[in-house]
């Protein structure tokens, strides 16, 4: 079991170590902060300045070995537009997105999961086809095409609710319910698949055959199996949770670490986008490794495969 | 004497076509009974509609009747009662027979739980007391363990233990041993056999190995497409089968006494469900076959006590074998 999980943790160390070198890599490579910031009718002299001020005229083998010996220092850089610690912008925006994907990732949950139990239970009854229209629905219309459909409706026609901003709970509304549907709808089909696997399994006769009553055999039995796969996908939701709104919160003039996100990408500011990058990462890695820890607690055939290898 | 359980007129069908086209059998208190076929005849579907485990969409008519009491379409709660407690099934493949993700114990006191007036303690000790019955090692610790934990073998006495636990008046032993090797194979039939002596349980002992079906069983009923074509007492289907299905099935097995002889193959293949042949299933596959084979499926008819067969040409069959015995 120690074992398992160290080779585990040391895997999570270096996707994340993967993935800083890759961003930092793909942003260097991909355009000039100092042109990106200070426009490109600003002086050569001053644009000259800004690249040795921020290091970048340094090889980038060099800058890569000082990010990382600033990392080990605790520091995130700086961002190159107003000279505040990345980190501290990044963490002023985290409660907003938070305020977004918490809500969403509850509903997912408590919509997606139940009716994908109840339309495999009910396997080719008008409300199992009702629910699979809806999730394929759900999840083939990209989330900003709900978006704008959402404020199309409840914004513009309507007018029920605000079309974007944050000024009131009014206005977090219709980002979570587009976050939320598109996650249940997922949930939903991996949920039922999962189940209609499960319900097939020859256990499950066996125990009807027992005499356990039907109710009984799908909590006991079923539900148990089917959380194994069903966990994959919610671990996945977790991984999202700081920067899965990127899309949503640009729609929604929504104040949060993704809208963050896509303004220091189009400005090449460095140290903001690497630092949600590796907190992304670290978010990411984390709720696997929680998955991994719930699988071996789910199912007792990985728990002593761990034991052993 | 009254039969504890009897089936009439069993049909099921998947989807419009009929895997089970009209099955009968009786089963009298404490005998067992062996249930023989191709795969496809309808052997397991016979139990599995019986006890209503089968998937929603098949159709089932007919009647059973367990103690004189409907049990066909019977509500959910009474068929609880009786799955498990009064009748009891085992099945092919013991590996995934169990739940994985659960405990022997649980799965083993659930069983205690439903059908015996246990409580606390005791659900425990019985459930000690039931691996112990079936040769499981060390039950008190092993009551923890998982199912991937055993063998196969294991796993299947463990599914025994699990039937026991409702003190049923039958176990239906679904091929129990076919996934197992042969060594196995014979304890599993030899814990059966001992168990159904100690506690004086009825058998239906489902297989297509007939070897088996011989040594563990007072008579034994062969299937044919979804009918029963000949039921007999074990010694006398064996000696002497009437049906030609029947004397199909036994040319093809070796003789262990007598002089060497050539095995004989049942020339064809099953007819496929959805297009069954008119008359007798058998007719376009059987040598002794007349024009009145094709005209209405024979139903079975007794040809001697506790013998019958469904076969419009019994008596011609019967000579045939007579015949070839005098060669």
């Amino acid at each position: 079991m120690g074992r398992y999980f160290a080779i585990r943790i040391g895997r999570a160390a270096l996707t994340i170590v993967l993935v800083v070198t890759f961003a930092f890599i793909v942003l260097r490579l991909s355009g000039d902060p100092a042109l990106m910031i200070l426009g490109p009718e600003a002086p050569p002299e001053v644009l000259a300045a800004f690249r040795k001020a921020w290091g970048l005229d340094d090889p980038i083998w060099a800058q890569y070995f000082d990010y990382f010996g600033a990392i080990a220092k605790g520091e995130l850089g700086r961002s190159m537009r107003d000279g505040r610690p990345a980190i501290e912008l990044v963490l002023e925006r985290i409660p907003a997105t938070l305020a977004l994907t918490l809500p969403a990732f509850f509903f997912k949950v408590a919509l997606g999961i139940p009716a994908g139990t109840y339309a495999a239970l009910h396997r080719g009854s008008g409300i199992d086809r009702a629910v699979m229209m809806t999730a394929v629905a759900g999840f083939t219309v990209p989330s900003f095409v709900l978006a704008l459909l959402l404020v199309l409706v409840f914004a513009v026609q309507l007018g029920w609710l605000p079309s974007g901003g944050q000024d009131s709970w009014r206005h977090a509304i219709l980002p979570i319910a587009t976050l939320s549907l598109g996650g249940a709808a997922v949930l939903a089909r991996f949920t039922r698949s999962a189940m209609l696997e499960v319900l097939g399994q020859p256990y499950i006769r066996t125990a009807s055959a027992k005499g356990v009553p039907w109710r009984k055999v799908v909590t006991s039995h079923a539900l148990p199996n089917a959380a194994i796969p069903t966990v994959t996908i919610l671990g996945f939701m977790v991984g999202t949770l700081i920067a899965g709104a990127v899309v949503v919160e640009s729609v929604f003039a929504w104040p949060g670490v993704g809208r963050l996100l896509v303004v220091a990408v189009a400005n090449r500011d460095l140290a903001v986008v690497q630092c949600i990058l590796l907190l992304v990462a670290m978010t990411m890695v984390t709720s696997n490794l929680i998955v991994d820890f719930l699988y071996g607690f789910l199912d007792p055939r990985l728990r002593s495969k761990g034991a052993h290898a | 004497m009254k039969p504890l359980v009897s089936i009439e007129d069993l049909r099921v069908a998947f989807g419009g076509v009929p895997v089970l086209r009209g099955v009968d059998i009786a089963l009298q208190k404490g005998e067992a009974v062996g249930l023989v076929g191709e795969s496809g005849s309808g052997k397991s579907v016979t139990w599995l509609a019986a006890l209503g485990l089968l998937p929603r969409h098949a159709q089932v008519s007919g009647s059973v009747r367990l103690d004189g009491r409907q049990i066909l379409g019977a509500p959910a709660n009474e068929l609880d009662h009786v799955r498990g407690g009064r009748i009891a099934m085992i099945f092919q493949d013991p590996a995934s027979a169990l739940n994985p993700v659960l405990t022997i114990r649980r799965q083993l006191c659930e069983a205690l739980a439903l059908h015996r007036d246990l409580q606390g303690n005791a659900v425990k000790a019985e459930a000690r007391r039931l691996l112990d019955l079936v040769g499981i090692p060390d039950a008190g610790r092993r009551l923890e363990a998982y199912p991937h934990e055993f063998s196969g073998g294991q796993v299947q006495r463990i599914m025994i233990a699990m039937a026991l636990a409702g003190n049923p008046d039958l176990l239906i032993a679904d091929e129990p041993t076919t996934a197992l090797d042969a060594t196995i194979q014979a304890q599993i039939l030899e814990l059966l056999s001992t168990v159904r002596r100690e506690l004086g349980m009825a058998m239906v002992l489902i297989s297509h190995d007939l070897g088996v079906v011989a040594e563990n069983c007072d008579r034994v009923a062969v299937m044919y497409a979804g009918r029963i074509v000949e039921q007999a007492p074990s010694n006398q289907l064996f000696a002497d089968p009437v049906h030609p299905y029947a004397q199909g099935l036994i040319g093809a097995l070796p003789p262990l006494d007598g002089p060497r002889r050539r095995l004989t193959a049942i020339p064809g293949t099953v007819p496929d469900p959805a297009h069954m042949p008119g008359g007798c299933a058998f007719a376009p596959r059987c040598a002794l076959v007349a024009d009145a084979c094709g005209l209405a499926a024979p139903t079975l008819a007794p040809i001697a006590d506790d013998r019958s067969v469904a076969c419009v040409q019994a008596e011609a069959s019967r000579r045939a074998v007579l015949g070839i015995a005098a060669e």
